[in-house]
């Protein structure tokens, strides 16, 4: 299941980029721009995380701490 | 090694009082956003907008991951009990400071810069503050107890929004006796009066926290020459701790700070906004769920010690995934208008009418409180345009029904509703602070548990109504589209946590 993660983190995040773009180009003021940033900046570590940890799900790392 | 069980009451006592301080602290600011908005940020001036956006929306809840860094460092450093007496003053300080900031009006953009500037700490501070606490109180427990102990830690969370609420409802109705001269009051300077407030509160909780120990098992530890040198090193730069920080935060914490923010934010956000039922009713129905719900924390996290933390908080995850949209469907069913449409109401109230000159046209709005036999009311707005040079109005726009108040019956249910969804919340909860404790050792625990903690509550939950309230302005047609993200979230991390969260309790957290 740990490929399942690992892809889901950048493709979670192309979604979420491709989302901002759109509603930005939709509604070009300064709220839209602000709110939008900020989850793409916020969400973009979180999504590294997610990466690291399916790594770590894939090579059985945690099989072998359970 | 644990405190006699009079002495670790008087620990969860100073614990619980502290942290439940700072919840209110923290969420006495996003109780009060449209008032703050009013008085610190014009919309006419773009700048103060974007500073206003970034303060109510964003900065308090962002910078806690950065809280739990800074202050969780510190606490495996020099320990847990100075480092949470810190963040309290923080805490304390900066709620103080933002009931005294002069308005816009007098002192012009200082004032949204620090109002942002005292946001930003609030944030910190609470990112340092529950970490602390839990781990304080973890350190204190006898094994085989730690989920019922720290499961009073848990209830403050609710106890702090639950006192916030409160203070403000009787801020709001104290200041005069007509209410809406209270309510005037109330929105002109009265709502600094629960900002003030926070120092006497802050002050008793300081004198108390001083006159605490130390966690008996940092004492140990320091004494023995074992306390971490760089514990950001170790917690995050070390595979062994790090893939568990990562467990933590995408098999636990990222769920329950959805659904703790769903059933206590978003719910009362739906109700007002979506359904449109009164400020008040939408209020105090949350006030009596939580009241009646909160014991509930206690339960879960004393149960968690027999029966294991992980499948309590994954029950609560899969029935808020099952339950939340029904939930919501009811809500907007139990208040929908069109059953008393075509009914004669008991009372119509005298139309008032407000003009608005714009553009040199004017607009009249028009509104009137319809009561019918059961007690349920609503009030009707129609607007009209009146063109330059026409001398009737021309119907604008179809009338709009807000400020229901529901029926007694209707109000009951909806208090229900919230009610299950704080159990929900009480599941996930109630048993996490024992289960983050266990995870990691003594030597990095503050700084460890503190950051999976507040991404998972601060960001992944805190944004939730933000979040949710985005999905529905991208898809206008459908009102529950707003639970797509909390019911993501709580699947992925549904997932995750039944696939590799271990059921099994540590006895030890000494090591």
């Amino acid at each position: 299941m740990g490929l399942i993660w690992m892809l889901m983190a950048p493709l979670s995040m192309f979604y979420l980029i491709k989302t901002a773009l759109h509603q930005i180009a939709l509604h070009p003021v300064t709220d839209t721009k602000v709110q939008w940033g900020v989850f793409v900046i916020v969400f973009i570590p979180i999504a590294i995380g997610l990466c690291i940890f399916g790594w770590y799900a894939w090579k059985e790392e945690y099989k072998r701490q359970m | 090694m644990s405190t006699s069980p009079k002495g670790i009451w008087k620990v969860i006592g100073a614990s619980s009082v502290g942290t439940l301080i700072e919840w209110y602290d923290f969420y006495i600011f996003g109780s009060l956003a449209t008032v703050i908005a009013t008085q610190f940020f014009p919309q006419t001036n773009p700048t103060a907008a974007l500073l206003s956006t970034l303060a109510t929306f964003a900065a308090g809840f962002i910078v806690r991951p950065f809280g739990a860094l800074v202050f969780g460092r510190l606490g495996d450093l020099v320990g847990r009990k100075y480092t949470f007496l810190l963040t309290l003053i923080i805490m304390g300080g900066s709620t103080f400071a933002i009931g005294l900031v002069p308005s816009y009006e007098s002192i012009g953009f200082a004032a949204p810069v620090i109002v942002l500037l005292l946001r930003l700490l609030q944030g910190l501070a609470l990112g340092g503050e529950y970490g602390g606490a839990a781990t304080y109180v973890a350190e204190h427990a006898p094994p085989g107890k730690r989920g019922y102990y720290t499961s009073w830690i848990q209830t403050t969370a609710t106890l702090g929004l639950f006192v916030s609420l409160g203070v403000i409802l009787l801020v709001r109705h104290g200041l005069d006796s007509d209410i809406n001269v209270s309510i005037q009051k109330f929105n002109d300077w009265g709502w600094r009066i629960p900002f003030l407030v926070s120092i006497v509160l802050v002050g008793v909780s300081i004198y108390i926290r001083l006159k605490m120990n130390e966690s008996p098992l940092f004492s140990r530890l320091k004494s023995e020459g074992k306390v971490s040198v760089n514990p950001l090193k170790e917690s995050f730069g070390h595979k062994t701790n790090l893939k568990m920080v990562l467990l933590a935060l995408f098999g636990a914490t990222m769920g329950q700070g959805v659904v703790w923010y769903t059933g206590q934010f978003y719910a009362q956000s739906f109700i007002e906004t979506v359904c449109k039922v009164d400020f008040e009713q939408s209020r105090t129905m949350l006030i009596w769920a939580i009241l009646f719900a909160t014991p509930f924390f206690v339960v879960f996290g004393s149960w968690s010690d027999k029966v294991g933390r992980k499948w309590i908080m994954m029950a609560g995850m899969f029935l808020a995934i099952i339950f939340y949209r029904p939930i919501y469907q009811q809500f907007l069913d139990l208040s929908d208008i069109t059953t008393y449409q075509t009914q004669t109401p008991v009372s119509v109230s005298e139309p008032v009418i407000h003009t608005d000159e714009i553009n040199e046209q004017t607009i009249t709005t028009t509104s009137m409180v319809k009561t019918f036999a059961d007690g349920f009311a609503y009030t009707q707005k129609s607007r009209d345009t009146v063109f330059v040079g026409a001398s009737k109005p021309v119907a604008d726009a179809a009338p709009v029904y807000t400020e229901k108040k529901l029926s007694t019956t209707v109000y009951w249910k909806f208090v229900f509703l919230i009610f299950v969804q704080v159990i929900f919340v009480t599941m996930v909860y109630g048993p996490i602070a024992a289960f983050l404790v266990e995870m990691f050792p003594t030597r990095i625990r503050y700084t460890s548990m503190s950051l999976p903690y507040h991404i998972g509550n601060g960001v992944f939950g805190g944004l939730t109504p933000f979040i949710a309230l985005l999905l529905t302005t991208i898809n206008t047609g459908d009102k529950l589209v707003g639970l797509m993200y909390p019911i993501i979230i709580s699947f992925v991390c549904l997932i995750i946590g039944m696939v590799y969260i271990s059921n099994k309790a540590d006895p030890d957290v000494s090591d």
